[in-house]
C-alpha cells in the first residue's frame, strides 16, 4: 500500500487505492470441514475463491496391493475399511463380485439378511451425512440428532457382528452369522421409532430458512457434468436422472421389493444444487425403511451361507461388478488367474470421482459456499485414498 | 444393445484399431490398439450413447510381458458397461493417448494409473502422481515392485512388529 498525497485547494487528498492481492490458503489436512484428511489448496481474492485444488493421498495404504497379496476371503476386512461409514455396503459389493466370479448362488435367507442390513447401513450413513452437513452449516443440533439415531443402528450391528464400525459381516457366499428373532424384533422397534423422524429432521434442517439460503443455487452439478466426471449415486439423482442400480441393474433381491427412486427437482433453487442432493439423501432414508419393512417379516428359513469351502479359488476370469452404495456406485474390477489370491483388484470409488469435481465447482464462489459444496459431496477419505 | 452388437459395430467402424475380443468369463472385453483407443472412446460417446467413463485402471502382466490399460465406459441408455483393453510394452516408456478431454473422469484415473504403473498418458493436462508422495520411487502395483526400506530417511514399516516397552519409563 502506498500513499500519494497532493494538495488540492490547501487540503490533502488520498489518491492511491488499496492494492489487492491473491492469498494462498491451505484448508486441511486437519480441518473440521474437510471430513477427514483432505487438503485443499485454495487461492482466494478477498472472500472469493479463485481456485481450489484438492490434494489427496494422506490416507493412502495401497489397498489394491494388499489385496493382491491376500486370499480372497482376507480381502474382505480391507474392503470394510474403504468407506468406513458404510462398511456393510462395501463388503457386500466385494462379496457379490467374487460370487459372480465363482458363479455361485447365495441362499435366499442370506440375500434377505444382506439387503436388510445394507439398507440399515444406508440409513446410518445418510444420518451421518445429515449430521455433519448440518454441522458444516452451523446447525449443531442436527449433528446430535443424527448421531443419536445412528447409534441405535450401530447397536443392532454390534449384536449381529460384534463390532460397531468395521463388521466383517458380509462374507463370500452369505453372511458371517445368522440373524436371531431377537435382532429382528430390535430392527422392527427401530423402524417404528425412526419412521416419523425423517420428517422431523426435514422440519428442523432441510426447510430451515438459513439452511435453504446456504445450500440452494450453490454447487450446481448438472447432468452433463455428472456424465463427464463419471459421478454416480446421489450426485446423479440430485441432477435429475432417475438411475439407481438397485432398480435399473438389479442385484441380490432388489427386483422383488417395491421402492421409489428419489430425484432432485430443483424445487428450491437450481436443479442439481446442494439442497437437491441433501433432499435426495433424506428421501432415500424413507425408501430404505420401505424396503426393510417389506422384507423383515418374510425372511425364509435355511442356511445363511453357501458352502464355498475354506480356500476360495475362482476359475480364471474377469468381472466388473457394481453395487449401489450410499455414496454412489462402488465398482470392483477383479481379475482371477485361477489361484487362491486375486490377480488384480481394482476398486472404483465413488468418492474419488465426487471430490475430483471440486476444482470446477469452486471457481469464483465464496469461501463459505466452498464449505457447503464439500459437505454436500459427502466424501469419505478412506475411500478416496484407498 | 448387447456386447456382441457393440463389438460388431466397433469392428466395422475401426477394422484396424479393434484387435479382437477376449472371451473371459463372466465379463468379456474388447482389445484395442494403443493408437486407436481415443477414437474408439470418442465414437462410443458420440454415436453409441456411452455417456460416461466409469473407470480407467492398469494391469501388469509380467508373463506376457505387457502393461495393460483397461477402460470401462458405461451407458445409461443401454444399461451396459464395456471393458476395453489396451496392451502396451512393459517398459518405462509405455505410452497411450489421454482421453481427459473426452471425459473429465479420466483425469484423476489416469493420474492414478501413472502413479501405480508408470504408464505415460500423452497430452494429459496435469501429469503428476496423485496418491503417493511426489518424490516416491517406483510404481507400487507392478508385480516386481520391491517396497523400499526407507523413504526420505524414515523406515517404511512392512509388518507390525511386537512393540517393545520403551526404556526407562518417565512416569
Amino acid at each position: 500500500m502506498s500513499f500519494d498525497t497532493t494538495q488540492v485547494n490547501g487540503q490533502a487528498e488520498l489518491k492511491e487505492t488499496l492494492r489487492t492481492d491473491e492469498l494462498l490458503l491451505n484448508m486441511g489436512p486437519q480441518h473440521p470441514s474437510t471430513h477427514g484428511v483432505l487438503r485443499v489448496v485454495v487461492t482466494t481474492d478477498g472472500e472469493i475463491v479463485k481456485d481450489a485444488r484438492p490434494e489427496i493421498g494422506y490416507l493412502h495404504r495401497c489397498f489394491e496391493k494388499h489385496a493382491e497379496n491376500s486370499e480372497y476371503i482376507a480381502v474382505s476386512p480391507y474392503v470394510d475399511r474403504l468407506d468406513y461409514l458404510a462398511s456393510m455396503n462395501n463388503s457386500m459389493g466385494y462379496a457379490i463380485a467374487v460370487e459372480s466370479l465363482l458363479g455361485i448362488e447365495v441362499p435366499r435367507r442370506a440375500e434377505f439378511i444382506r439387503v436388510i442390513i445394507s439398507e440399515l447401513q444406508r440409513i446410518a450413513s445418510h444420518l451421518m451425512s445429515y449430521g455433519t452437513y448440518g454441522l458444516d452449516m452451523g446447525a449443531f443440533t442436527a449433528f446430535m440428532y443424527g448421531f443419536r439415531d445412528r447409534e441405535m443402528i450401530l447397536d443392532i450391528f454390534e449384536k449381529i457382528s460384534g463390532a460397531r464400525l468395521l463388521y466383517n459381516y458380509m462374507w463370500i457366499g452369505g453372511t458371517y452369522r445368522d440373524i436371531t428373532p431377537e435382532i429382528i424384533k430390535q430392527i422392527k422397534d427401530f423402524l417404528i421409532y425412526f419412521k416419523p423422524k425423517v420428517e422431523e429432521y426435514n422440519n428442523l434442517v432441510t426447510y430451515n430458512k438459513i439452511f435453504l439460503e446456504r445450500t440452494r443455487n450453490i454447487g450446481v452439478i448438472d447432468l452433463k457434468m455428472c456424465h463427464s466426471y463419471g459421478l454416480t449415486g446421489v450426485m446423479l439423482r440430485g441432477a435429475g436422472l432417475k438411475w439407481d442400480l438397485r432398480k435399473d441393474h438389479p442385484y441380490s433381491i432388489y427386483k422383488e421389493v417395491e421402492f421409489d427412486v428419489p430425484v432432485g427437482t430443483g424445487q428450491m433453487g437450481t436443479l442439481g444444487d446442494c439442497w437437491d442432493r441433501h433432499i435426495v439423501r433424506m428421501n432415500e432414508m424413507i425408501q430404505s425403511i420401505r424396503i426393510i419393512e417389506q422384507l423383515i417379516d418374510g425372511i425364509p428359513e435355511g442356511p445363511h451361507r453357501a458352502k464355498v469351502g475354506k480356500v476360495i479359488k475362482p476359475p480364471a476370469g474377469e468381472v466388473y461388478s457394481r453395487t449401489e452404495c450410499p455414496r454412489g456406485e462402488l465398482g470392483f474390477y477383479l481379475i482371477s488367474d485361477g489361484s487362491g489370491k486375486p490377480y488384480r483388484v481394482r476398486c472404483k470409488s465413488p468418492c474419488f470421482m465426487n471430490i475430483s469435481t471440486l476444482n470446477e465447482l469452486s471457481q469464483g464462489v465464496m469461501v463459505a459456499d466452498l464449505i457447503a459444496t464439500i459437505g454436500s459431496l459427502d466424501i469419505v477419505l478412506g475411500e478416496v485414498d484407498r | 444393445m448387447t456386447f456382441e452388437d457393440i463389438f460388431l459395430k466397433l469392428s466395422q467402424k475401426f477394422p484396424q484399431a479393434i484387435l479382437g475380443k477376449e472371451e473371459t468369463k463372466p465379463d468379456a472385453s474388447i482389445k484395442v490398439s494403443p493408437e486407436g483407443i481415443r477414437a474408439v472412446i470418442q465414437f462410443l460417446r458420440d454415436e453409441l450413447q456411452f455417456e460416461t467413463l466409469h473407470l480407467v485402471s492398469g494391469v501388469d502382466y509380467p508373463a506376457l510381458p505387457a502393461l495393460c490399460v483397461v477402460y470401462h465406459p458405461g451407458s445409461y441408455t443401454h444399461k451396459i458397461v464395456l471393458s476395453l483393453k489396451v496392451y502396451l510394452p512393459r517398459t518405462d516408456e509405455a505410452k497411450v493417448q489421454s482421453v481427459c478431454d473426452l471425459f473429465k473422469a479420466a483425469n484423476w484415473h489416469e493420474r492414478e494409473t501413472f502413479d501405480m504403473y508408470g504408464i505415460q498418458f500423452v497430452n494429459h493436462p496435469d501429469h503428476r502422481r496423485i496418491l503417493c508422495p511426489e518424490d516416491w520411487q517406483g510404481f507400487p502395483l507392478r508385480k516386481d515392485y520391491v517396497t523400499p526400506d526407507y523413504y526420505n530417511g524414515m523406515p517404511v514399516p512392512l509388518f507390525f512388529e511386537e512393540s517393545t516397552p520403551s526404556e526407562g519409563g518417565t512416569h
